[in-house]
């Protein structure tokens, strides 16, 4: 018996997100009595493996199988379906970014296991299995109980603080015989650009809205955000007008983050937008209006003209990150 | 080609949520369709518009009780052929999903499109298991999907990019922003023409949910917005450096 949970790599590497995880899963592991173990499939040497041993994986178990680069959701199905069941394992943890809304369900449907999604507190109780998770877009919270005997939670991403602890963990490596044509997914094409910081990763985020009145006005923000060592983010009206990339969009359909800070400048803050930025840890919105229902959402808030305030903020900056 | 569209019904984005006795209080709730699966609707129709011969028909498929249909109707004004109706109350995406699948299994579609995520209960997850249910293929966040030379391609939204994929149908694309611009309208004469589009009932199958909500809670209540002078600028710096400790 055991807890198993899925670690994803990004070039071989793991983020925090993957340590954000195992310190989840390690915290059920403790309620539980029993221990963690890590499944990585893909290219990952031992040294970053043996990482997830410091916040609390006792085991870790390491595939490396060509036909698995990309992800096939059937194919890896089978794979995690079957390590979790030669391990017994009673709780599976992935995230509830696009890979982990991608398997679990499938997982769940092939062992008969019932999800928590994007949950981000450790369960309340183990008997019964009681998770807490975001529901009505963020308008409100349910405790949901998982009545089968395998659960199986996704993570909501930096939601849950990465606890340390003492490495012991043991590298397994492991084979598995994938079933001919059970890889039905061609990949064609591929358009990819790495090294940027992610947008669901950022833990600051600066992000513009309409107030921001041209796409030529953007300069001062991306400033802003760069000097913070944050990513840049829109409202969907910018996207939309094309203005900013779609990836920036975040908002209800747009991408749900939860950074540490998330600076709304111009954004009026309608309920869409609010429903994808609410989990953020602290909100500063900029805005003209001192009406706009943005303020009811933030912590602190300027009421004035972005591009007045703007290069305020970024002069202050600069001069707190000298002294 | 047959495209079949899974659609959930769920409170307007606008709604004030509040619940009584732990249930959703549905006084004066407006019921819409939910936003992703709308978009997915709008681009099932394009391609049967873009390519005649080639998609026959376009369905919808919902599961919850009579009192859903005007917005199963709103599916059909919008330009959706006819519409199955599986006549029971959601109780959890497993529940669902398995009542899909039995419907997929007898009706046969090419493609089966899922909004990524529904607005009320932000699970992810419905897609995914009628694929597994169905031993289909799937492929999660999905921002496009075209007809080239009779093949179906798919773009795949990745971390920092885009995958062009293709996969043998049948399969299951669960789908998100950027599948259509704009959800598409029910103008006039579509509402006439649904009036009489056909929408099959169908009694559910025995499956046992997995999962009971068993309690709602508010948001904790914030406190009220700190506001800081325009001109005063470095006072919100030093705030999130020294007391927030967030940069």
């Amino acid at each position: 018996m055991s807890v198993l949970v899925y670690t994803e790599n990004w070039e071989g590497k793991f983020k925090k997100l993957s340590y954000e995880l195992v310190s989840y899963a390690s915290g059920i592991a403790k309620m539980l009595d029993s221990s963690v173990t890590a499944l990585s499939i893909g290219d990952v040497d031992d040294a970053e493996l043996k990482s997830l041993g410091s916040y609390g994986a006792s085991k870790i178990l390491s595939l490396k199988n060509e036909h698995l680069r990309m992800l096939d959701s059937q194919a890896y199905t089978v794979v995690i379906g079957d390590i979790a069941k030669k391990l017994d394992a009673r709780v599976i943890v992935l995230s509830n970014n696009n890979t982990g809304k991608a398997l679990a369900p499938r997982l769940s449907v092939k062992l008969g296991a019932g999800i928590g999604s994007g949950v981000s507190k450790l369960p309340s109780s183990t008997d019964p299995f009681t998770v807490y998770k975001r529901v009505y877009s963020g308008n409100a919270f349910a405790n949901v109980v998982i009545k089968s005997d395998i659960k199986i939670i996704t993570l909501a991403q930096n939601s849950f603080e990465i606890v340390g602890t003492v490495n012991s963990a043991e590298i397994e490596h492991i084979g598995y015989d994938l079933e001919a044509g059970l890889i039905k997914t061609e990949v064609r094409d591929i358009h990819k650009q790495t090294g940027q910081l992610l947008l669901t990763d950022a833990e600051i985020v600066v992000s513009g809205g309409r107030g921001m009145k041209s796409p030529d006005n953007w300069g001062p923000l991306v400033e802003l955000a760069g000097l913070l060592g944050g990513a840049t983010a829109c409202s969907r009206p910018v996207s939309d007008e094309g203005w900013r990339p779609h990836e920036e969009h975040t908002g209800q359909t747009g991408k749900i983050i939860a950074p540490n800070l998330y600076i709304a400048v111009g954004i009026s803050g309608a309920t869409q937008h609010i429903a994808g930025v609410s989990s953020s840890k602290c909100i500063v919105a900029i805005n003209t209006d001192k009406d706009a229902p943005i303020f009811e959402t933030a912590r602190y808030g300027i009421v004035g003209d972005a591009m007045k305030v703007l290069p305020g903020l970024i002069e202050a900056v600069k001069s707190a990150t000298t002294d | 080609m047959k495209i079949l569209v899974c659609i959930s019904n769920v409170p307007d984005t606008t709604t004030r949520i509040k619940f009584v006795e732990n249930k959703l209080d549905t006084t004066g709730i407006q019921w819409v369709i939910n936003p992703w699966d709308e978009l997915s609707l709008t681009r099932a129709l394009e391609l049967k518009d873009n390519n005649p011969g080639q998609v026959e028909a376009v369905t919808v498929a919902h599961v919850g009780p009579a009192s859903a249909e005007p917005t199963i109707r709103k599916a059909l004004a919008i330009g959706a052929d006819s519409a199955i109706r599986i006549n029971a109350e959601p109780h959890d995406a497993y529940f669902v999903a398995a009542q899909l699948a039995e419907v997929i299994k007898s009706e046969q579609f090419d493609i089966i499109m899922c909004g990524i995520e529904s607005s009320d209960f932000n699970g992810s997850t419905v897609g995914s298991m009628i694929a597994e249910f169905l031993q289909y293929p799937s492929v999660s966040a999905v921002s496009n999907i075209s007809i080239e030379n009779g093949d179906v391609i798919i773009t795949r939204e990745i971390d920092g990019g885009k995958e062009i994929l293709s996969l043998p149908l049948p399969f299951v694309a669960i789908v998100q922003k950027g599948i259509a611009k704009e959800p598409g309208i029910a103008a006039m004469r579509g509402i006439m023409m649904a009036r009489s589009k056909p929408i099959k009932v169908v009694e559910p199958t025995d499956v046992e949910p997995l999962t009971d909500v068993v309690s709602y809670e508010m948001p904790p209540e914030k406190e009220a917005c700190r506001f800081i002078d325009a001109d005063k600028p470095g006072e919100l710096i030093d705030i999130l450096q020294n007391e927030e400790k967030i940069i």
